[in-house]
């Protein structure tokens, strides 16, 4: 890959407060390409996607898209650069003030002076292609979680972004909406030429369609490889992730005291 | 289809509430008796106002033909100068007689103004000459109670005779 | 014991900071929303969905309220004023009392407790379930898009509420005392006329009712904006809305008054 990355990650530290989050991070992310980042729970993967969409600032090192450092944007660069990108939101976020087809229709109506019955066959384009077109007089309170997760998808792909960020898409999807929305979303990324970064725990499907896979865990980058080199990792963290084992260099714990002394016990060992 | 049923309601919302001011500008308030924008002043010295106040009515034969815009104390005669402005519908002549009343025993006070036979009218600015006080409750007590004395002393004085 | 002493007033110090604080990002936040209201003064259809939410779903609690505490205000009024012998004055009453006060002030508690709340407890929800955030993904500002429609709905709404307040108690007071209680509806109405200025007792009324609904939906939006992003960040914020706003239109009352109606009539 000779072309310059898309987006392009140096040393970026992020801490909430006094708490790290992430401790020297770096990511190339190219065009056509679909990157999986995965992680623990709380290890910071939303953390990394806000960084990336400049609703955080780091504390030092930069996110660059298409050249432009995001943190030193003005406002209203940053809002144009925005534009150009979209975010699927871990919880969906969908406006719950409006019914599904004027959520899909959202960023057309802001963006955009396309005439109603061109913006009406976009939306229904959009909702078809998750399966959903009969649902748009929905209101979102009406939804099941997957489809509202599939809803805020055809609102993430509706103004053909070149930067897509899902947050965790595949939660609360049934295996065949699962599959349904996993070739989704690598068949938007070939045919536009757009980046997708799938932030996920699904990791059987998602290395069916990425390109490539970051690993986090304590802030840093654990491990990277693309699926074929990532399944055949024999490096105990990999290999912990991909085969689920409750054993290993990942803990499940978010970082605590001595379990003892929680639950007062250190009276008993003296 | 929505949409239109909430745009409806808001139309008819904000009729019912332009429509509310209509009325209490028109039929609670006074807006539709008399109009402040064509109108001229004139002022007028009283040696007792009583309790006149500012935005009192000025009626002439009962009918409300202005209101007192203001109330001054002058220093140069010690008398009270009170403007009020008149409707132009309504010329008086220059001599027009102007008296502070009293609508019932104890109710509010007004100006009356009684029409003279002038040729001339008045205009805005002008000063009315002819004005009789307010007619202060215990100064009409005091003068009764004065009489009675001085009639009675009279018919004493008759007796006597 | 002088250590507590300390603790304490750090305390206080600690609230008053805090106070001041808010007032500022308060007022920054209110600029904010003036300045962008540029986008939806062009695009109104959003000024009168929010219209809709807060005056129309507002009429009836207005519109009945009214009513009755303009039929009391005859009640009390009558048999007050029959004492004296001036029953007839009982339409300039109910009037002066509808128009200089209660119409504005008690229009804007009910507005305050009815769509107040409701827009606090929007905009926080929408902050907690993440759809500001959203939208600020999405190259949309909330303060234009959500928070400037809501507060201009709320100006515009309050004076037509007030408004429609005090003439349903009018209509109440009549009810009252000339088709229940009988007194000459001529002179009720006649006396109320006389009684009543249009520039002096209407328009000023007006303009607490404006003064009002700024006050009221300013405190809204920013509490909800400003409420922490959870389920009781989202309550708090909404009691917040109605005790600080209730607050609010009763001090501004007292100050409007002062200056309005100074030593007149
Ligand atoms: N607003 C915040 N203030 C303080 N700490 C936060 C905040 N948001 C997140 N954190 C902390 O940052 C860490 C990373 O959070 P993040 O949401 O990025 O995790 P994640 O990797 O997306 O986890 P998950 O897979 O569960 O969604 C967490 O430990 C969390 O406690
Ligand atoms: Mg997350």
């Amino acid at each position: 890959m000779a072309l310059d990355a898309l987006v392009e990650i140096r040393d970026l530290n992020f801490s909430y407060g006094e708490r790290p989050i992430l401790k020297g991070i770096n990511m190339d992310m190219h065009r056509g390409q679909v990157i999986a980042i995965m992680g623990g729970s709380g290890s910071g993967k939303t953390t990394l996607l806000r960084l990336i969409g400049g609703a955080v600032r780091p504390s030092s090192g930069y996110v660059k898209l298409e050249g432009n450092v995001v943190h030193k944007l003005t406002r209203d660069e940053l809002f144009r650069i925005r534009r150009k990108m979209s975010m699927l939101f871990q919880f969906g976020a969908l406006f719950t003030d409006l019914s599904v087809f004027d959520n899909v229709a959202f960023q057309m109506r802001e963006h955009t002076d396309l005439p109603d019955p061109m913006i009406r066959d976009l939306v229904l384009m959009k909702l078809q292609a998750v399966g959903l077109r009969g649902a748009h007089d929905l209101m979102p309170a009406q939804l099941s979680g997957g489809m509202a997760r599939r809803v805020a998808l055809a609102r993430s792909i509706a103004l053909d972004p070149v930067l897509i960020m899902y947050d965790e898409p595949f939660t609360g999807l049934d295996p065949i909406s699962l599959t349904v929305i996993g070739n989704l979303i690598r068949r938007l990324t070939d045919a536009l030429g757009m980046t997708s970064v799938v932030v996920t725990h699904d990791v059987q499907e998602s290395l069916k369609i990425v390109d490539y896979v970051y690993f986090i865990a304590d802030g840093v980058i654990a491990a990277h490889g693309t699926p074929s080199e990532v399944r055949e990792s024999v490096a105990p963290f990999v290999h912990q992730f991909v085969h689920g084992e409750e054993d290993g260099p990942v803990t499940f714990h978010y970082p605590a005291q001595a379990y003892a002394r929680d639950l007062r016990l250190e009276n008993s060992f003296a | 289809m929505q949409r239109s049923t909430m745009d409806l309601w808001v139309g008819i919302f904000v009729i019912a509430g332009i429509g509310a001011l209509l009325v209490l500008a028109f039929k609670v308030g006074n807006l539709g008796t008399y109009s402040a924008s064509d109108s001229y002043t004139v002022t007028g010295s009283f040696e007792n106002i009583g309790g006149l106040k500012v935005r009192a009515p000025v009626k002439s034969a009962g009918v409300v033909v202005g209101r007192v815009t203001d109330i001054q104390f002058s220093t140069d005669t010690f008398d009270a100068q009170v403007i009020m402005s008149i409707d132009s519908r309504y010329q008086f002549p220059k001599d027009t007689f102007a008296s502070i009343l009293t609508s019932g025993l104890i109710g509010e006070q007004y100006i009356g103004l009684a029409a003279g036979g002038d040729e001339a009218l008045l205009k805005s600015g002008d000063k009315i000459m002819k004005t009789n006080s307010a007619l202060v409750l215990e100064e009409m007590i005091g003068r009764f109670l004065f009489n009675k004395a001085s009639e009675g002393d009279g018919k004493e004085k008759a007796d006597a005779d | 014991m002088p250590r507590r002493i300390v603790i304490g007033i750090r305390g206080v110090g600690h609230r008053v900071i805090d106070s001041v604080w808010r007032l500022g990002y308060a007022s920054r936040f209110f600029l904010l929303t003036m300045l962008k209201s540029g986008t939806s003064l062009r695009r109104f259809g959003l000024i009168i969905r929010e219209v809709y939410f807060t005056g129309v779903l507002s009429l009836i609690i207005i519109l009945v309220s009214g009513l009755f505490v303009g039929m009391v205000l005859g009640l009390q009024g009558y048999e007050t004023l029959q004492r004296y012998g001036a029953e007839s004055a009982v339409g300039t009453m109910v009037a002066l009392s509808l128009l200089r006060e209660l119409g504005p002030v008690v229009a804007a508690l009910l507005f305050a407790s009815r769509a107040g709340s409701a827009i606090t407890a929007e905009i926080g929800l929408m902050k907690a379930t993440e759809q500001l955030a959203a939208m600020e993904m999405m190259a949309v500002d909330p303060i234009a898009r959500v928070v400037a429609p809501r507060f201009w709905a709320g100006v515009i709404s309050m004076p037509l509420l007030a408004a429609l307040f005090s003439a349903v108690g009018v209509f109440g007071g009549y009810l009252v005392a000339v088709v229940l209680i009988g007194v000459d509806e001529g002179s009720f109405w006649s006396q109320m006329q006389d009684a009543v200025d249009f520039r002096y007792d209407i328009v000023n009324g007006v303009i607490k009712t404006c003064v009002f609904g700024v006050a009221v939906t300013a405190i809204a939006v920013f509490e909800g904006y400003d409420a922490s992003p959870t389920a009781e960040g989202v309550s708090g914020a909404t009691t917040r809305t109605v005790v600080t706003s209730s607050l609010a239109i009763l001090g501004l009352d007292f100050v409007l008054t002062s200056f309005m109606f100074r030593g007149m009539s």
